[in-house]
């Protein structure tokens, strides 16, 4: 399964970012393989629909669960309609490996 | 400038509640028995210049973004829409285009790049504007965002498509706060930007965000303090080492706060201000002529 994870750096173990749209970087992990790798996100410094392409390259990447801090009306949206699940840090959690931990261990919050 | 033509003055000020709308609303009023006076209410998010000038609405048309209708028998998925969408308003999920109204600007760039002549471009209502004759002659009109609805950018250049000045009239808009789009949007095509602060660190930051722009859209500008007397010197410091003139002090009275709260002009609380806004005036067009390219 992809899982996308945000983050305020290009590693697994850096910090998570509690912004979607806004996040400076993805973490892309296939939960299988333990694979990850780092994707940019162009819309970090973006005017406006950040959320939106946010969704998109989730979509693209063709995640099945979204992590992050918060997602906005147009991100949950268009993540919905991809039908890509959102959840959301828990307390405790401070990097993105916590946060697939955390998953894993099915203590995550479902969003909405 | 075409003599012909009329003149544009903008509004503006950076900071919110400097007093943009009780210069605009006096200016208009001062000049309306000697001009013909056309005016703009552009803070189409929070407009008030109707509180001062009581227009009454005679004409009524409704502001609209031209958004995508995505027809998906003819779609081929191509995606070619969502890459060319500068502003995001489009996703392509799934087997499916989305569209999210409230990021489309219009643009139009999605049904241009169709290769497959799936999309058909459908009216949103996002506000109205209005218009009508409002005191001492002056030719009214504002726009009205819907509330909920984020972009005011469009509404304003419909405003101002829609109610044109006549050749050899005063145009006055009342500007957004702020320095961002909608702001950028009533000054083009200005001829001259009168800037409102205040003597507050606040006023003054915003005041200098405001003239980076003018300074890129090579619009020239002087400057009214209003509610001189408070804060510090620190405006007058910066505008005295820039070309911006000031050009009025208006200075902080309660009764003059206590009027205006009241739906009064700063006319009907002190008349000696007609005065000084028509020599203002004088002063404006002076700067104008000599802005001239010869």
């Amino acid at each position: 399964m992809i899982l996308i994870i945000s983050s305020q750096q290009a590693d697994i173990n850096s910090p998570v970012d509690n912004r979607f749209g806004r996040a400076q970087w993805f973490i892309k992990i296939d939960s299988d393989t333990k694979k990850w790798e780092a994707l940019t996100n162009p819309g970090v410094n973006q005017r406006g629909g950040a959320g939106v392409a946010a969704a998109q390259i989730a979509a693209n990447n063709k995640a099945e669960v979204v992590i992050s801090g918060d997602f906005g009306p147009n991100a949950s949206g268009a993540l919905n309609a991809a039908g890509i699940r959102m959840m959301t840090f828990d307390q405790g959690i401070s990097t993105v490996q916590d946060a697939l931990d955390h998953f894993t261990q099915g203590k995550l919050t479902a969003f909405g | 400038m075409d003599k012909d033509q009329a003149i544009r003055i903008v509004v503006a000020s950076g900071k919110g509640g400097t007093g943009k709308t009780t210069v605009a609303t006096s200016l208009a009023l001062s000049l309306a028995a000697q001009e013909n006076v056309w005016f703009l209410d552009c803070d189409v998010e929070a407009p008030n210049g109707h509180l001062f000038l009581n227009p009454k609405i005679e004409a009524e048309r409704k502001a609209v973004v031209l958004i995508p209708r995505i027809d998906m028998e003819k779609c081929i998925l191509c995606g070619r829409c969502v890459e060319v969408c500068q502003y995001h308003a489009l996703a392509e999920i799934g087997k499916s285009i989305l569209v999210f109204p409230q990021l489309c600007h219009g643009c139009g760039s999605c049904t241009w790049n169709c290769s497959s002549k799936a999309i058909k471009e459908i009216r949103n209502p996002i506000g109205v504007l209005e218009a009508g004759l409002a005191k001492k002659g002056i030719n009214f009109a504002h726009g009205v965002l819907t509330i909920s609805e984020p972009m005011a950018t469009p509404i304003i250049r419909q405003l101002k498509k829609w109610h044109k000045p006549e050749d050899g009239s005063v145009m006055i808009l009342d500007a957004p706060p702020g320095a961002s789009c909608s702001v950028v949007e009533t000054l083009h095509g200005a001829n001259f930007a009168l800037l409102v602060t205040e003597p507050t660190p606040f006023g003054l930051h915003d005041l200098k965000q405001v003239i980076g722009i003018l300074g890129d859209m090579k619009i020239p500008a002087g400057v009214i303090i209003n509610r001189d007397g408070i804060g510090d010197n620190q405006v007058d410091e910066f505008l005295s080492q820039t070309e911006f003139p000031i050009l009025m002090r208006i200075p902080y009275s309660t009764q003059i706060a206590g009027a205006i709260a009241a739906g009064n002009t700063l006319l009907d609380v002190s008349p000696e201000y007609i005065m000084e806004f028509q020599t203002l005036f004088q002063k404006i067009k002076n700067i104008i002529a000599e802005n001239e390219p010869c």
